[in-house]
């Protein structure tokens, strides 16, 4: 990293470099392409998978902070930029450089009203057409009836935009038709069985074969970051119940760790173990129902029965220990929030015994089965560097051959004490997602029997002030949820309620690569495609 | 012709219930204004059919859709009841289920959806979310409740509701529908 600083101290002398939790680069909105290519194509350590850009509105200045990982050294990496112009903010898109930078773009555009010049799909992400304001924006009015709940329709324009900076330095906006003029569009969604929530995907078709998607978000858009500016640190965890409901641990967890990083508390060892076990068996019950409504989208409607079984006893554990079968609200700053059932240790050791054969019955029913290996078997197939480039992580991600567990890749909590393997297949098909999803299955349950024999004993939750106040800064944390990468960041202004908390969800890198994946393919495999990748609506809306 | 004295469902007795005063009015007022013998008792023979086998829109959003599906797996098996045969068209379901948030985005979509459904038709707000907004009321993007775009016949509450409350909810519609008046009552052709 030292090496790196000084490269990029020599390369660009406008930069600051500080040292927060990543290395912080600022940089002017005219430098920032360059930086980023350099980074993209450094030799050493190439920054070749974009985590997130988070908006940010300073109140004297817009801008943006995009983290960078590096797929071969693992370093983090984050690049600030800023303009202070508020009616017209312009910044650079390097969505040349990243694919899903392209979706992450839109969504800023959508929250703050910062337009990226050259990227080629200019419009708004979550909210209609019409919306007025950018609602994150500090000054944005919640309570003003500018924008009513209207059940009128939508306006819809078939045109997208580009803006480029033209030779005399003005704002030039063009239209660009997001359909050619003769394509055949079929609509599928919101409402639609097989999209796995209120997801909608504009298809264009050539007979049956997809020539291209557009995919409409913003159906369950609750506008969880801007409710979390008004909360305090506590109030802000149960959101992350209602995210990716079946990662409800993973994203206690994850915002958790990043407010402990923050306020300089640390957990106890028992309270860590319990968070642990919480996760696996989280991602067990997801990976259980993941199978079940695949299959049910393939026709196998009786798997669904079979893996609901196994996740039933799961919920029924964390029924006896969280009081709630969904929404658990579990994981508190400094511990977690109640101790173990007494039951626990009897009802998780009947489940890892019962785990084995039910997966063997999973395989017997479906894995082998013929149909359902005509249907997944390349099919829906993504590249190692098309994931790193469309930032699929998780299960996904590891069937394309990318070793991006975060579990492995920056392990946190008790993660790097634990003998467990991080699942890696080469295919990127349908049918690798499917099988990277049932082994991890098997990895989990022997996390969970390391853990289980040996609960230490002590405290479940460290002392926390009852008023929590973080000093000022950023901080920014991932774990792994049940679908990919997880990533919190928070920006304090020294009070008690986070200035900005941005959530970086799995889902949202997800739907934008449905688009790549499917070209080409059948419309009855977009089916199979988006249901191996296994998106949660509410989680890539917020 | 008397209307029964007590609305209940199949193997759920009537103490179970807690009080309704919506549904004892109903049958105080199907009393007052008194029925025909002949109408009446082909009420009651279409409302017994009607009662035992609701089917529901499959109409989820969020995480109460999750919850709605547990009660369709063998576990909770709303199948007992004759509620299973969810499905995927509005014109073929008999109520909504409200599982989940509506958002502005989704508000010209769900009364779309309800406009749909063939008379008569029920909705079910199921969670806080549908009912009031619940823990996203005061975001910028969510509508406060369903029951300003549609109206709404059984509330669930919970952020899920657990299953056994959704099947007390549906319950609670089935018993509904058996005070209703068929003939001239719910049935009437709405006009355009």
């Amino acid at each position: 990293m030292a090496n790196l600083k000084e490269k990029i101290s020599s390369l660009f002398p406008g930069a600051t470099i500080e040292e927060l939790d990543t290395l912080r680069i600022t940089i002017s909105p005219a430098e920032l392409h360059a930086l980023a290519k350099a980074l993209k194509e450094d030799s050493e350590s190439p920054f070749d998978f974009l985590m997130t850009i988070v908006g940010m509105d300073w109140t004297e200045s817009l801008g943006c902070v995009y983290y960078l990982s590096s797929t071969k050294t693992k370093d983090i990496i984050s690049i600030k930029t800023s303009t202070t112009d508020r009616d017209q903010p312009v910044l650079p898109s390097v969505s040349d450089l990243w694919e899903v930078a392209v979706t992450y773009e839109r969504e800023v555009y959508d929250f703050f009203g910062i337009i990226f010049t050259d990227n080629p799909d200019m419009r708004r992400l979550f909210l209609n057409i019409d919306w007025k304001g950018f609602p994150l924006r500090k000054d944005y009015d919640m309570e003003s009836n500018e924008n009513p709940v209207s059940t009128e329709n939508e306006r819809q324009s078939d045109d997208t935009y580009v803006y480029s900076i033209s030779a005399d330095g003005k704002l030039v906006k063009t239209a660009k038709p997001v359909f050619e003029k003769d394509d055949f569009v079929v609509n599928i969604g919101p409402q639609h069985p097989a999209t796995h929530g209120v997801l909608r995907f504009r298809t264009a078709v050539d007979g049956e074969t997809i020539k291209k998607i557009d995919v409409y978000m913003g159906y369950i858009h609750r506008g969880v970051e801007k409710l979390c500016e008004n909360l305090n640190y506590f109030q802000t965890l149960h959101y992350m119940d209602r995210l990716d409901y079946f990662s409800a641990h993973n994203y206690h967890h994850g915002l958790c760790l990043c407010i402990e990083k923050a306020a300089g508390i640390e957990a106890p060892r028992r309270a860590q173990v319990i968070r642990v076990l919480m996760d696996e068996l989280s991602r067990i019950a997801s990976h259980c129902l993941f199978i079940g409504t695949f299959c049910m989208d393939l026709g196998a409607t009786t798997m669904l029965f079979y893996t609901l079984r196994v996740r039933e006893q799961i919920l029924d554990i964390m029924d006896k220990t969280c009081g709630a079968r969904m929404t658990f609200n579990y994981e508190c700053i400094g511990g977690v929030m109640a101790d173990l059932d007494p039951d626990f240790v009897k009802d998780v050791k009947a489940l890892l015994a019962v785990l084995p054969s039910n997966i063997a019955e999973y395989n017997k029913i479906f894995t082998g089965n013929v149909i359902a290996k005509n249907r997944m078997e390349g099919v829906g197939k993504i590249s190692l560097d098309d994931c790193i480039s469309y930032g699929v992580t998780g299960p996904s991600g590891r069937a394309s051959g990318w070793a991006c567990d975060v579990r492995k890749t920056h392990p946190y909590s008790i993660y790097s004490e634990l003998d467990f393997e991080q699942v890696v297949m080469e295919e990127g098909d349908s049918m690798a997602r499917f099988k990277v999803r049932i082994k991890e299955m098997e990895q989990s349950a022997r996390i969970i029997e390391q853990l289980i024999d040996n609960l230490p004993e002590g405290e479940i939750c460290a002392k926390v002030p009852k008023v929590l106040k973080l000093p000022q800064g950023s901080w920014w944390q991932i774990v792994e949820g049940c679908r990919g990468l997880f990533g919190v960041y928070i920006e304090s202004d020294g009070g008690t309620s986070p200035y900005r908390l941005k959530i970086a969800p799995p889902c949202l890198p997800l739907a934008a690569a449905v688009d790549h994946m499917t070209s080409g393919s059948k419309i009855a495999d977009l089916i199979t495609i988006g249901g191996s990748l296994d998106y949660i609506v509410p989680d890539m809306d917020r | 012709m008397e209307i029964m004295e007590q609305i209940t469902t199949k193997s759920m007795p009537y103490e179970a219930f807690k009080d309704n005063e919506y549904i004892e009015s109903l049958v105080e007022e199907l009393r007052a204004s008194g029925t025909n013998i002949l109408v009446g008792s082909l009420d009651k023979l279409i409302n017994w059919g009607r009662s035992n086998s609701l089917w529901p829109l499959t109409f989820a959003t969020s995480c109460c859709g999750i919850e709605f599906v547990s009660l369709g797996a063998a576990r909770f098996d709303m199948a007992r009841f004759g509620w299973e045969v969810a499905r995927a068209s509005p014109r073929q379901a008999d109520f909504m289920m409200v599982a989940g948030t509506i958002v502005n985005r989704m508000v010209p979509v769900f009364k779309r959806l309800y406009d749909q459904l063939a008379e008569p038709k029920y909705v079910i707000a199921c969670g806080g979310c549908a009912i009031s907004g619940g823990p996203f009321r005061k975001s910028y993007h969510v509508a406060k409740g369903i029951e300003d775009i549609v109206p709404v016949d059984v509330y669930v509450p919970g952020c899920p509701p657990r299953p056994e409350a959704m099947i007390y909810g549906i319950m609670q519609l089935s018993r509904k529908l058996k005070v209703e008046r068929f003939f001239g009552g719910v049935n009437r052709q709405e006009k355009p």
